[in-house]
């Protein structure tokens, strides 16, 4: 038993840091791992149960695939992959290119204290949660008092019952993601900027560059590894949604549900309002799954061409 | 600017053209980003009257306190969801933020046999997840938190990023040397971590406290999951219970008779309530910045 006999010794070594992860590891378990092994309800019909948890997961009757047929047999299951992903790469691409620019621009102009101002007030959408989000959208396309609508009167336009009108949203959704998320993005590239060796802006300018060969030569190059790793991180997260964005901005409209359903939205109608739980929790199991598949793949191919830029 | 100046700093700036533009589009993006705030204020001090025949107007004809004074004497409900907001965020920031430090401590020391194992027990948690239904079930029939104010604390409380942030930190921040010197004088591990590396990680710590504050203050989604009794409602919960109609902050409402409520001015004092649940949180994100911006960037970083 010299085996067993010293992991005890281990763990009597090791009790003070084995006490510290205690706390947060239960959590762990209660709050992550738990909640993976209760995805076998995606392959049961789920009947709650008065005896508790573990006897409403064990008395549910196995169903095999039925609720993943059930889910993709639907024309959903394409519309929710299909908007998660179609906003999720116009986020990307356009977030990237918008919050680099401005970072870059911010890193230029020579007032820093002005730069500063800017910087704070480009920062403020980030710290407001997506219900106050919602109402300040709310202000400008309420169909009666909103001031997009004001404005098409002043120019004869009828004025249009936004939150009834898909046509637009895709739009929005976009805007308003922006708006969101561009500060806070440009506010990270531009401590990237600013941690740049200043020598080598001065080489450069010793060999004549310009400002732009500086900006294409120099900042650009050095900002590739950061732009790397926060794209990866959100191909990663391509499959997830922003609840918020798409349950409060469009203030859960039922006629938006075509352009504004993603597959967060649905688990929580699934879960929340039409109580298919089997066929939610199968959406989820969709979810992690191919969430999971895409954050190895593209870390492994990150790490192919360079491991320092890799995850993990 | 003189020719005469040759100092390297001049070679370095833009040209006016640009130095405007550049200013320009910074400035009426950052204003863009400020402007709905300072919509919704103006609304908020709106007459009500004057709003319901312009509209929302960034100029209205007749101002008014009314919505804010109507909120005063019939606030029960924004008093109630207000004390929910400040006793989560307390109580699960101070319960966060040890359960992460302790951790993220712990998994950053060389010593630790099991470091590896206990990082990657958590690291891998930001890979994969069970998704929101076996969450919900777990909380609400294992854990049986419905309509429990632990509902709203401990689905936030933890979370492996913040982990990896504190690691960084812990493992740059911390010399070896001081831990070794804490083993000499004799100190336990706790003791070590309170005496020596707590003080030197403020720092790291305010980070992940104000990311955590914010976290708890700006949350309506659990509420929305669990939360039904109108005495637990935080505040952002209670502004989407107002979204269509006042009814929720009304029937809650003891100090207020029937008169009274068909009088409220509906409009205005909904974006009244979304000023005060804001307004902290706008007026003191400056000061707070670059803990901020000092966590994002650790963030994203890698070990």
């Amino acid at each position: 038993m010299g085996a067993l006999g010293r992991f005890f010794k281990d763990i009597g070594k090791n009790k003070a840091m084995l006490a510290m992860v205690l706390p947060a590891t239960l959590w762990f378990i209660f709050f992550s791992y738990l909640p993976m092994a209760g995805m076998v309800v995606a392959f049961k019909e789920y009947r709650y149960s008065r005896d508790g948890f573990l006897a409403s997961i064990i008395e549910s009757k196995w169903v095999g695939l039925q609720n993943f047929k059930f889910l993709f047999s639907t024309n959903d299951a394409y519309i929710i992959t299909r908007n998660t992903v179609l906003y999720n790469i116009f986020f990307i691409v356009l977030g990237l290119v918008i919050a680099v620019a401005m970072a870059i621009m911010l890193a230029e102009i020579a007032n820093k204290r002005l730069a500063k101002v800017y910087q704070t007030g480009m920062f403020l959408p980030y710290f407001l949660s997506w219900v106050i989000v919602g109402y300040f959208v709310y202000s400008f396309l309420s169909m009666d008092k909103g001031v997009v609508n004001q404005i098409f009167g002043w120019f004869g336009i009828d004025p249009l019952n936004w939150y009834s009108n898909p046509t637009y949203w895709p739009i929005i959704i976009v805007v308003v993601f922006l708006w969101k998320s561009v500060g806070y993005n440009s506010v990270i590239y531009l401590a990237a900027i600013m941690g740049i060796d200043k020598s080598l802006y001065e080489a450069a300018m010793i060999d004549g560059a310009n400002k732009w060969q500086q900006i294409r030569n120099i900042t650009i190059p050095m900002l590739t590894p950061l732009i790397t790793i926060l794209t990866l991180l959100a191909i990663g997260k391509i499959f997830y949604a922003d609840f918020g964005l798409f349950y409060q901005v469009p203030r859960d409209s039922g006629t938006l549900y075509s352009v504004t359903n993603v597959i967060d939205t649905y688990v929580y109608r699934g879960l929340k309002s039409t109580g298919e739980i089997g066929m939610s929790t199968a959406a989820g199991l969709y979810q992690s799954l191919i969430g999971f598949i895409l954050v190895i793949t593209s870390n492994g191919i990150v790490r192919k061409f360079n491991k320092d830029n890799a995850l993990f | 600017m003189s020719v005469g100046t040759t100092k390297g700093r001049d070679f370095h700036r833009l040209t006016p053209a640009w130095n405007i533009a550049f200013h320009s589009v910074a400035f009426i993006f950052a204003f863009l980003c400020v402007f709905p705030f300072l919509f919704v204020t103006i609304i908020s001090f709106t007459d009500e009257t004057t709003l319901a025949r312009n509209g929302y107007q960034l100029f209205p004809e007749k101002w008014s306190f009314e919505a804010y004074s109507y909120l005063f004497k019939a606030g029960d409900q924004l008093l109630r969801s207000y004390g929910v907001t400040i006793a989560v965020t307390i109580i699960g920031t101070i319960i966060g933020v040890a359960c992460t430090a302790l951790f993220a401590y712990a998994i950053s020391r060389h010593s630790f046999k099991y470091r590896n194992f206990f990082a990657f027990f958590a690291f891998f948690t930001m890979l994969f997840n069970g998704g929101l239904v076996p969450s919900y079930i777990v909380v609400t029939q294992l854990l049986g938190l419905k309509d429990s104010i632990w509902a709203l604390i401990l689905p936030l409380a933890v979370n492996a990023f913040y982990i990896m942030i504190l690691r960084t930190f812990f493992s740059t921040m911390v010399p070896d040397a001081i831990i070794e010197s804490g083993k000499i004088d004799g100190a336990g591990e706790f003791g070590i971590f309170f005496k020596l590396v707590l003080p030197l990680s403020l720092p790291g710590l305010a980070t992940i406290g104000l990311f955590s504050t914010l976290g708890y203050w700006n949350d309506w989604f659990n509420a929305l999951l669990y939360i039904n009794d109108p005495n637990l409602v935080p505040l952002q919960s209670m502004l989407m219970r107002i979204e269509n109609s006042m009814q929720f902050i009304m029937q809650n409402s003891q100090s207020i008779s029937a008169g009274v409520l068909q009088s409220m001015p509906q409009d205005t004092s909904r974006m009244a309530m979304v000023v005060l649940a804001t307004g902290p949180i706008v007026f003191a994100y400056p000061f707070f910045q670059r803990y901020f911006i000092q966590g994002l960037t650790v963030g994203a970083v890698k070990e």
